[in-house]
């Protein structure tokens, strides 16, 4: 887990009822991203970023026991360019930090980071070194990229599970991106998408996209929560529909796929873009069984009053025990986990720093 | 022997205590004390300043002998008390934030 002081690891076994909490690593140090290989589970990534000292990669060879500083030089490649600034002013590129690691599913020495300001970059000896794949920053429609109001975020990389040359990202707020050749060049994929708050609410770009989610089986099928709206592509980002459907509110940050049921959704509605927490404070995750529109609410074990988090697009996880596990970090520093795909809820930690990020591994 | 005190975020990363003493070849500048910082601890790099352009990140400030001398040029010479070895040359966090 990544929070706003530090890394948290916490540890169960398979019933998921008692935890182990270590941590804080990197303590001080803006965690927004802890990741483990697919490929190794012991490799974990992490991305520690401040004001002060700039940013992290620290690594894990031993599965978060100890972990070691590997190259942090994201150097754009190339001219800079410029993107638009919230006042329409064209504005030089200028790295802030990295929000997302997403490590190769087959090669542990591999990964990519997501850069505010936006840009992919890609590590294939361990983190030693750092590319960027240029082909995303330097997109023709890039100089007309304006940040959300979290910054001029790559947040979402998502892998193809069986193709490697098939990926997906998702910029704040540019909107939906594919590559069909491994990152060199890239696709918009935002047909679909309506936002009342850009001067084109069809444009191109422009979507303030906060989150994609995909299940492994179905990787033509994402799922998108966008600024306002929950979406659905079924042909790889041809064409969004909405979803929302029966939600009480579609505005929100995190989606995600149950791990086994390709059609069983998860999102953590908010009240609205200038409330950032959740519905007459009530902590509510909305679980579709029919690929959207049809939303339930999941409460057993939440607090139902006086609850007023938010849930960080990057803060929800499930894992892939039999009985799917479902996991969400708060901005109040609670991390809830159920261990039967959402029915019920348990605090498993309570008092931490506002949690940034939520990744589940499961140990063999 | 210049001595540098970092702040504790910078002692962690470079696995060392609250001040490093480093060798500084002719005239003995802020640059100059910090390659050799960054020679020494390559951990460093990059948390104090620029790696392309040098330039001091907004939020490190540098103070020796009771004065800030952050927004001195990185060429100039530091002041003799730091060059005998007599007061450190500071890398601070700037007080920010809450």
């Amino acid at each position: 887990m990544g929070t706003r002081k530090g890394a948290f690891v916490l540890t169960s076994d398979a019933r998921r009822r008692d935890w182990a909490v270590s941590g804080p690593h990197f303590g001080g140090w803006e965690v927004y991203h802890v990741n483990g290989s697919p490929a190794d589970p012991d490799r974990l990534w992490a991305s520690a970023s401040g004001g002060w000292f700039g940013q992290l990669i620290q690594r894990s060879d031993d599965g978060g026991r100890t972990w070691r500083q590997v190259d942090h030089d994201f150097t754009y490649d190339g001219g800079v360019g410029e993107h638009l600034w919230y006042d329409g002013t064209p504005r030089p590129w200028e790295f802030k930090r990295i929000w997302h690691l997403e490590p190769s599913r087959t090669d542990p020495d591999t990964v990519w980071a997501g850069a505010e300001d936006a840009a992919l970059f890609k590590s294939t000896d361990g983190g030693q070194k750092w590319v960027e794949m240029t082909g995303l920053r330097t997109h023709a429609t890039a100089p007309g990229w304006a940040p959300g109001a979290g910054g001029l975020c790559l947040h979402t990389i998502l892998l193809h599970p069986t193709d490697p040359a098939r990926m997906y990202a998702a910029i704040s707020a540019a909107g939906a991106f594919r590559s069909d050749d491994a990152g060199v060049t890239w696709t918009p994929i935002n047909r679909g998408l309506v936002s009342e708050g850009i001067p084109d609410p069809d444009a191109e770009v422009g979507h303030c996209v906060h989150r994609l989610a995909m299940h492994p089986s179905r990787p033509d099928t994402l799922f998108m929560q966008k600024h306002w709206d929950v979406m659905r592509t079924d042909d790889a980002g041809g064409q969004w529909r909405e979803i929302s459907g029966d939600l009480p509110t579609d505005f929100g940050f995190p989606v995600a796929v149950h791990a086994h049921e390709p059609e069983t959704v998860y999102v953590v509605p908010i009240t609205s873009d200038h409330q950032h927490w959740v519905m007459d404070g009530r902590l509510r995750v909305y679980r579709s069984r029919t690929g959207g529109g049809e939303w339930e609410p999941l409460t057993a074990g939440l607090p139902q009053q006086d609850c007023y988090v938010n849930v960080l697009r990057d803060a929800m996880a499930v894992d892939t025990l039999d009985e799917c596990g479902v996991y969400f970090g708060t901005s109040g520093g609670q991390v809830y986990a159920s261990a039967d795909s959402g029915d019920s809820w348990r605090a498993i930690v309570r008092d931490l720093p506002a949690v940034l990020s939520v990744e589940v591994q499961v140990i063999p | 022997m210049i001595r540098v005190v970092l702040p504790p975020h910078l002692r962690t990363l470079a696995a060392t205590g609250r001040e490093v003493q480093v060798e500084v070849a002719g005239t003995v500048t802020q640059r100059g004390v910090l390659d050799a910082v960054e020679e020494r601890y390559p951990m460093l790099r990059g948390t104090m300043r620029d790696r392309r352009t040098g330039q001091r990140r907004p939020l490190v400030r540098f103070f020796a002998c009771e004065e800030d001398l952050s927004n001195e040029s990185p060429d100039a010479p530091l002041p003799d008390r730091v060059v005998t070895g007599e007061e450190p040359f500071l890398v601070v966090g700037a007080m920010a934030g809450g």
